[in-house]
């Protein structure tokens, strides 16, 4: 049936099929990814980057906060209990902690046996008669005062209260209470789980893999119960629900739309033929898509892909229009590539003129969509415009839709009378801009979060519950080696101390508290007589206090001990719950070491970030910096708004640039964008009555307005005639009375009903950044159909 | 380290204690049957709040001479528990509700007090008798009562090893509603003897 294809229509599709199949191999090994990171800038400042890290891989990245609630407290703290026994038990987890003294034991041993190494008051004055003389007398004090209690059997081998110092440097975070001997929240309605996992917070697969640890060691606890149940949250979960929810929103959200578009077609062209052929280009533009993403970035983004889904509505306008505007039967195709062509290819190259602007973006989830656009688009044309004409049988032919171009046709004829109230409509719109123009962007970063807002209510409840500190204020110190950041933290924190007694601050971290640096430890260590010195100024020291030396022997025995003590490696924090805080600080990439010390403000004083930078500065330190996290993360959000607004803006001057290079006539340029912009306006205005706020995301929708548009001005800008593009539009008004055909004008409309159809599901999405281009695409082409249709330049006549 | 008397051994001291005591509380429960712990306990619990001045003298066997300190105590119900020594040395311990701040000097140490229990339960047994709490004195420990409203003597022997480890038996002697003596006996022969006076300008 079909006619030998001739050969260069046989090299057209061996190419085609080529590039196919290579898509195909780069696809099979592609990565896929869900994480918000992607949506995060590529390049940022040092702040910014730690702020990054800390999001992606930080110790808050691999908390999960667990929560037990229902049933009454003590079947909730046994239910606690039991998981807890379970999960320690599993490598998954670096801890499991409940409020059961699991650790405490170690924790007291590593602090009491390294006490001369850890202290910050061992220093040499400290073991001199003097020294000791104070220390005692103010341990005896100590003893008959009401921590006697605590220190009295400690007396005789730490009577410089070495133990005292370090207990009371770890006791200064607030722990949730104990009810039954299990952590729980304040009103006591649930009890609380804090666990860190051994991978980190991006790693998706591994946290869904905890969760469901966590899940089933719940479910087959002894003390499992139905009227108990388990609730979960932390970044890593967040992470784990969003991949799940954009997974099945992408996958069910295609098939609809593939569903959806096919059918519409069908009653269209009426033939099976038709819709399998038409769909080739919107499958190779897809492959297209992905794999250039795929090579472009290492990985796609299901966000990528659940736009790549909107945009089959897009790609399928191509095959609509070789189809719907070809003069029934026959090889009209030919004529269709001599007439329509140039059209269409200025169309698509506005399309990529606009997109090419995402890829400026610094942020690679912005700059995915713009890839995948630019690919798939050029692929769908390419492969409409060289492939799809030599595909087509001998008697290939649709149904005859020339009925509706003509009622079309005749509605087109009337939508001039619409421009009073259409330029009505575009003020008003303008004037709800004006009125919202505060209000018009959400600044918030969360919003571009797929969490759902009852689980960001449940993050916090549970947060507070725990008393988990917000991170807001941090010094960084890196360096080359631990030794050395450990040294830098050491001298920071002796900064921060001078603070902590002034008032400003409540208190800090910091690593080298846990880990000293080696040189410390040394000197440390060097600072500890021998047992014949130590024991000669103690027999001097006690005189006058009412002790005899005899009693510290073991005391002698220790610091003898410790003089030849093997100094602390990291290593020897493992199995205490200082290990956790240490990992959580101390940080190494690659070669690269950073300390965080994190501060606490002073109740109800906030913190003076620039007497805490000036002091810092004072040090000399110059590998030192002080963040505030949430300036950072506003400044960062912020930052990724604004740039966008100005790559979008970029990308409607290149399309104007292009437009004006291929026109060479402002007028017409003019006439060509305003129904886009009018469209773009009311589409924004209609945003901000409905009461949502644009996110970065409808940013992006508007610019596919645009592209999407700029096919229905341009075709509504030519007129059928041969050599539209030299013609100078004012100088023939009433030749072009006519100059739209029937057929263009059905083909539009399909093409546009398809786009509507594809982006319209989005809007149904809970995802908010697929359901922010959903809602603004959707609507926003229709207007630009509508508009286009009346501002065209033939009412002129 | 310290030798601390063995669990067992502490455990048979006191249940030969308790035995000693079930017979000599057996006279005064006969005697006082119009008097009983829930009717003190009623009693404490009216005051609301407090301020009264102490001396409280300590033995202790590591040091030579018992130490003598002096100052006032704050109480406000329910949990709200200062002492402020004066002599010898200016120092002050707070307690509100499971935090315990101890301040001497410059020196500063904040205790949780879920992370000490034994201090916990000993705190507990002091607050507890203020507030009049008979369920809080009861998770911790056995109370028995002798003498009269108008001079009674409140004993706590802890029911927790860990804490008879610690404590051997605190003795609260008070006169009416209030509180005038808080003697601790602890495990290791170590006692302390706190006397409590009303100010005399309230």
């Amino acid at each position: 049936m079909r006619p030998a294809p001739t050969r260069r229509g046989r090299t057209a599709i061996a190419l085609w099929l080529a590039f196919i199949l290579a898509c195909g191999i780069i696809i099979s090994r592609s990565q896929f990814t869900t994480d918000l990171s992607a949506f995060l800038p590529r390049s940022p400042t040092p702040a910014q980057q730690l702020l990054l890290e800390q999001i992606r891989d930080g110790l808050a990245s691999r908390l999960i906060l667990v929560g037990i609630e229902g049933a009454d407290a003590p079947t909730r703290a046994r239910l606690s209990k039991q998981i807890a026994q379970r999960l320690r038990a599993d490598p998954a987890f670096v801890s499991v902690n409940n409020g059961e003294p699991v650790s405490a034991e170690r924790d007291r041993a590593y602090l009491f046996n390294h006490r001369y190494l850890l202290s910050p008051a061992v220093a040499p004055a400290r073991f001199s008669v003097e020294g000791l003389h104070a220390a005692l007398s103010d341990s005896i004090d100590l003893l008959a005062s009401p921590a006697g209690l605590l220190v009295k059997s400690l007396l005789p081998r730490d009577p410089t209260g070495e133990m005292v110092q370090l207990l009371d440097q770890l006791n200064s975070g607030t722990r949730p209470p104990l009810v039954d001997g299990a952590w729980a929240s304040r009103d006591g309605a649930r009890a609380l789980m804090l666990m860190q996992t051994r991978a980190s917070g991006s790693d998706t697969d591994a946290q869904q893999r905890a969760m469901a640890a966590i899940r089933q060691a719940f479910d087959k606890a002894p003390g499992a119960t139905p009227a108990a149940r388990l609730v979960m949250t932390g970044p890593g979960v967040f992470s784990v629900t969003s991949r799940d929810t954009i997974k099945s929103q992408v996958s069910r959200l295609s098939i609809i739309s593939v569903a959806l578009i096919a059918t519409l077609l069908l009653l269209v062209y009426r033939s099976f033929t038709a819709l399998a052929l038409g769909f080739l280009p919107v499958i190779s533009g897809a492959l297209a898509g992905i794999a250039a993403v795929s090579l472009g970035f290492g990985a796609v983004h299901g966000i990528t892909l659940g736009f790549g889904t909107a945009l089959i509505g897009e790609a399928v306008d191509y095959s609509i229009y070789l189809f719907v505007q070809s003069e029934q039967g026959g090889s009209d195709q030919q004529n269709w590539i001599k007439r329509f062509w140039p059209t269409v290819r200025l169309g698509v190259l506005t399309s990529i003129f606009g997109f090419a602007s995402l890829l400026l973006s610094g942020f690679p989830g912005l700059a995915q969509l713009g890839l995948y656009s630019i690919a798939g688009l050029i692929a769908a044309a390419t492969v409409t415009r060289f492939v799809l004409p030599h595909l087509l049988p001998a008697n290939f032919r649709i149904h005859d839709v020339s009925a509706i171009g003509v009622v079309l046709s005749r509605l087109v004829q009337r939508a001039a009378a619409l421009r009073w109230p259409a330029a009505i409509l575009l003020l008003l719109a303008c004037a709800v801009l004006v009125e919202h123009r505060a209000s018009l962007w959400n600044d918030k970063i969360s919003s571009l979060s797929p969490v759902s807002q009852a689980d960001v209510a449940l993050d916090a409840s549970l947060r507070a519950d725990m008393g988990a500190p917000d991170v807001r204020y941090l010094v960084v110190v890196s360096g080359a080696s631990r030794e050395s950041v450990l040294r830098s933290a050491e001298q920071v924190s002796t900064v921060l101390q001078t603070q902590v007694d002034q008032g400003e601050l409540a208190g800090f971290e910091s690593p080298s508290r846990y880990l000293p640096s080696i040189a410390t430890q040394r000197a440390r260590q060097a600072s500890l007589p021998s047992s014949a010195v130590l024991e000669t100024r103690l027999a001097q020291a006690v005189q006058g206090l009412p002790v005899r030396a005899q009693l510290f022997a073991p005391f002698l025995a220790d610091v003898a001990a410790a003089r030849r003590q093997p100094l602390l490696q990291a290593s020897d924090l493992q199995q205490t719950s200082m290990a956790m805080a240490m990992d959580a600080l101390l940080i190494r990439q690659d070669r690269h070491w950073s300390a965080l010390l994190p501060l606490t403000a002073a109740k109800g004083v906030s913190i003076n970030a620039n007497r805490i930078r000036a002091a810092l500065s004072a040090t000399g330190l110059t590998n030192v910096l002080f963040v505030d996290m949430k300036a950072e993360s506003d400044r960062l959000y912020s930052g990724y708004l604004h740039e966008a607004i100005l790559l979008s803006l970029g990308g409607l001057v290149a399309i104007i640039g292009l437009l004006l290079f291929v026109f060479r006539s402002p007028m017409r340029v003019l006439r060509i964008i305003a129904p886009l912009a009018a469209a773009v306006i009311t589409v924004t205005a209609g945003l901000a009555v409905l009461g949502q706020q644009l996110i970065i995301l409808h940013l992006v929708g508007l610019l596919l307005v645009v592209a999407v548009g700029s096919n229905y001005a341009l075709f509504f800008d030519r007129s059928d005639h041969p050599l539209p593009a030299e013609e100078d539009a004012l100088a023939e008004p009433k030749q072009i009375a006519h100059a739209i055909s029937p057929r263009t004008l059905a083909s539009m409309l399909f093409a546009n009903l398809t786009t509507v159809a594809g982006f319209g599901l989005l809007s149904f999405s809970s995802v908010s950044i697929l359901q922010a281009m959903g809602v603004t695409v959707a609507p926003g082409v229709i207007l630009a159909l509508i508009y286009s249709a009346i501002f065209a330049r033939k009412a002129h006549a | 380290m310290m030798t601390l008397p063995s669990p067992v051994f502490s455990l048979r001291a006191i249940r030969r204690m308790l035995a000693a005591l079930a017979l000599m509380l057996l006279p005064a429960i006969s005697h006082a049957a119009d008097w009983d712990i829930d009717q003190l306990m009623r009693g404490l619990a009216q005051t609301r709040s407090d301020h009264a001045s102490f001396v409280e003298k300590k033995s202790i066997a590591m040091l030579d001479k018992p130490v003598e300190s002096s100052g006032e105590l704050f109480y406000s119900a329910p949990d709200h528990l200062e002492k402020r020594t004066l002599k010898p040395k200016p120092e002050s311990m707070t307690v509100d509700g499971d935090s315990l701040v101890i301040e001497r000097g410059r020196q500063k140490y904040r205790l949780q007090l879920q992370d000490y229990p034994e201090l916990a339960a000993f705190i507990d047994s002091i607050r507890g008798t203020l507030a009049g709490d008979r369920k809080a004195l009861e998770r911790n420990y056995r109370l028995s009562l002798d003498g009269s409203a108008e001079h009674w003597t409140l004993q706590l022997v802890p029911t927790d090893e860990k804490m008879q480890a610690v404590v051997k038996r605190i003795r609260i002697a008070g006169v009416r509603d209030t509180v005038r003596s808080i003697e601790i006996s602890q495990a290791d022969g170590d006692s302390s003897m706190m006397l409590i006076e009303k100010p005399a300008t309230p």
